[in-house]
């Protein structure tokens, strides 16, 4: 197997990542806590590049990303509980299966909704979110195992950040590929046309809802190794707020950019947590509203988000690189 | 049967309610076709501020709910200036993100102890409850005069769009802005004034809300906010008949499956409901499908 060099660059920055978070661990620089956060952001990095490939490239708007996540998150959890034992293979079996519900799930949602447009997609799968949400809160009286409303615990705590930073790289891996190949790019045509892509003879039903399946079974996948990280779920973890969560990570990000995507899902997660220590006690009440005006204040200075179209080269399959002297954008900006 | 057309009562109490805040989406979707999350929490505010001019500072009550329309007009107006007029000719998305940021601004600068604080409020009736029996049905004041006002207030917004030279202007900024601007109409202003009527109504519907189910706390236009926007887009969202028919129909469908199904699941059928009915009209009940055109 021969690897183009921006590939091996990729391997030789996650290498020097990696590194340096061993030595921060060794040092102690990095606490639990912080362990925990970082954590936290490469889970929702899998899932925000889920529905950067759904929105960011396809064009199709999604208010329910995190319902997916959710449905990941309590089979995986649940199932891990019930039969796992801390077993590492069972464990895995587990995230696999979380991730396919939350795909089929999406498949069988997405069949007949993805035929909406623009804010009545938005809408409809907003209102799934919240059916899914109420699904969660009186999933006990189905399985008692799910804890409905006052939320579930006792899932085996086995992804620790070796693990889940593979998980990711192989992630982001997959998702570039998937968005250069000939699907990634009858998506990206979807997006800036449908009626054109149609004529040029792209199967718009199909690469939609393909598309759609994959990114929410990306969610599905952090679902689940955010629950065998965080030993509580509970059904407000994933309602319509973490789906906006998701959309703000994306847009803020820059649609059509996984750079943007990756670097915002980290910085977002980070932002969060750095407000609630630089406030302190006293002004912790602040934390939120704060949030919102640089939530407001970034999306005014930048609408266009921060890398919009735009990659790191180490993001792109060499093949794709063009002639000295164009503009390398190769996703197009999107609206 | 009389529980029955009771809970079809307390249900179209509801939706009046819904039709109020529903109004405000559907006017600003219209001329700037932006879904504004915020527009929950002005209808928040609009109850904070009704409830603190007539229970804690001894307004009259048509003065306090006159207060709480003319502060969150401004409050409209504001958010439009700041947060959307920057965004406007920007993807749409933008503004969206914009609009979900003002609505968390509000829900938590409202949570500040300094502003209306974090708890729970009990507001306390401005005016005895009656009841009367009529046929065997008990009718409250309550919904008597929410009926009466909500009618009032729907009638007057009819006028003041079909018959009033704002009003033509709003239906021209709806079509076109260029083509608006170009017949004279100042498009800011237009959209301005939308949003000062739209956040005025949504202000009444808080007022209204606080006063037939007592509890107000910073968070709780979150809900009403989605449901009345859920409903607008049922009714064909831009359609002013559409968000009334729509938030009649959520109102109903809440109450009554709270009453023979169970008040869990509310939320769940209403949302199918949706998204049922946008299977079949993609442009919800009254909507026009257009065509597109290549």
């Amino acid at each position: 197997m021969k690897l183009s060099r921006n590939t091996l660059f990729f391997f030789l920055g996650s290498a020097i990542f990696y590194a340096l978070v061993k030595i921060m661990q060794f040092n102690g620089i990095l606490t639990p806590y912080w362990q925990l956060v970082l954590d936290q952001a490469l889970i929702i990095v899998i899932g925000a590049l889920g529905l950067s490939i759904i929105y960011g490239f396809t064009g199709q708007f999604s208010l329910g990303h995190a319902a997916f996540y959710g449905i990941g998150a309590y089979t995986a959890g649940a199932l891990d509980k019930v039969y796992g034992n801390g077993n590492m293979l069972f464990f895995f079996l587990s995230l696999l299966i979380g991730a396919l519900v939350a795909g089929l799930v999406a498949f069988i949602i997405g069949l007949p909704i993805l035929r909406l447009r623009s804010d009545y997609l938005g809408i409809a799968t907003l209102g799934f979110g919240i059916i899914v949400r109420v699904g969660m809160e009186n999933g006990n009286k189905l399985f008692p195992v799910l804890g409905g409303a006052t939320g579930m615990s006792g899932t085996p705590q086995l992804a620790q950040f070796d693990l889940i930073f593979i998980l990711a790289l192989i992630i982001i891996l997959l998702v570039r590929n998937f968005i250069f190949s000939t699907y990634g790019r009858a998506c990206i045509s979807i997006r800036e046309d449908e009626i054109a892509a149609d004529v040029m003879g792209i199967d718009t039903t199909r690469y939609k809802i393909l598309a759609f399946v994959l990114g929410c079974a990306l969610a599905g996948l952090a679902g689940g190794i955010y629950a065998h990280r965080y030993p509580f779920l509970h059904p407000a973890s994933f309602d319509f707020l973490k789906s906006f969560d998701f959309l703000l990570i994306v847009v803020l990000g820059g649609l059509g950019s996984m750079t943007g995507t990756i670097i915002t899902a980290i910085g977002w997660v980070f932002l969060l947590e750095v407000l609630r220590v630089v406030l302190g006690q006293d002004f912790i009440d602040w934390r939120g509203v704060i949030y919102a005006l640089i939530l407001v204040v970034s999306i005014i200075v930048r609408p266009q988000g921060l890398f919009s179209g735009k990659e790191f080269r180490l993001l792109v399959p060499e093949q794709l690189k063009m002639a000295t002297g164009k503009e390398r954008t190769y996703a197009g900006s999107g609206n | 049967m009389e529980h029955f057309l009771e809970q079809v009562l307390n249900g179209f109490q509801l939706g009046l309610m819904y039709a109020l805040i529903a109004l405000g989406y559907t006017m600003v979707y219209g001329v700037v076709q932006l879904i504004n999350f915020a527009h929950g929490d002005v209808f928040m505010v609009g109850a904070f501020l009704g409830y603190f001019g007539f229970a804690v500072w001894g307004l009259p009550l048509p003065l306090a709910i006159l207060l709480a329309m003319a502060s969150c007009a401004l409050l409209g107006v504001i958010i439009e200036r700041i947060a959307y007029r920057p965004l406007r000719y920007a993807p749409k998305i933008a503004a969206l993100i914009s609009a979900i940021g003002v609505s968390l601004f509000l829900e938590y600068f409202s949570s500040l102890k300094f502003v209306f604080g974090p708890n729970y409020r009990v507001v306390p009736r401005p005016f005895p409850e009656i009841q009367w029996k009529i046929a065997g049905l008990t009718v409250t004041n309550i919904q008597v005069i929410v009926f009466v006002v909500v009618l009032i207030m729907l009638i007057l917004l009819q006028i003041l769009i079909y018959r009033t030279k704002t009003g033509m202007a709003m239906r021209t900024v709806a079509v076109d802005h260029n083509a608006a601007r170009l017949m004279g109409v100042n498009v800011d202003t237009t959209i301005s004034i939308t949003f000062a009527i739209g956040s005025a109504f949504a202000a009444l519907g808080g007022v209204l809300y606080a006063i037939a189910y007592p509890q107000i706390h910073p968070f709780m236009g979150i809900m009403p906010g989605l449901k009345a926007f859920t409903a607008a887009v049922l009714g064909g969202i831009g359609i002013i008949p559409g968000a009334v028919l729509g938030a009649l129909i959520m109102g109903q469908v809440e109450t009554l499956t709270s009453a023979y199904i169970s008040s869990q699941m509310r939320d769940a059928i209403a949302f199918a409901i949706l998204i049922l009915v946008l299977l079949f009209r993609p442009t919800g009940l009254l909507g026009r499908t257009e065509t597109e055109k290549v």
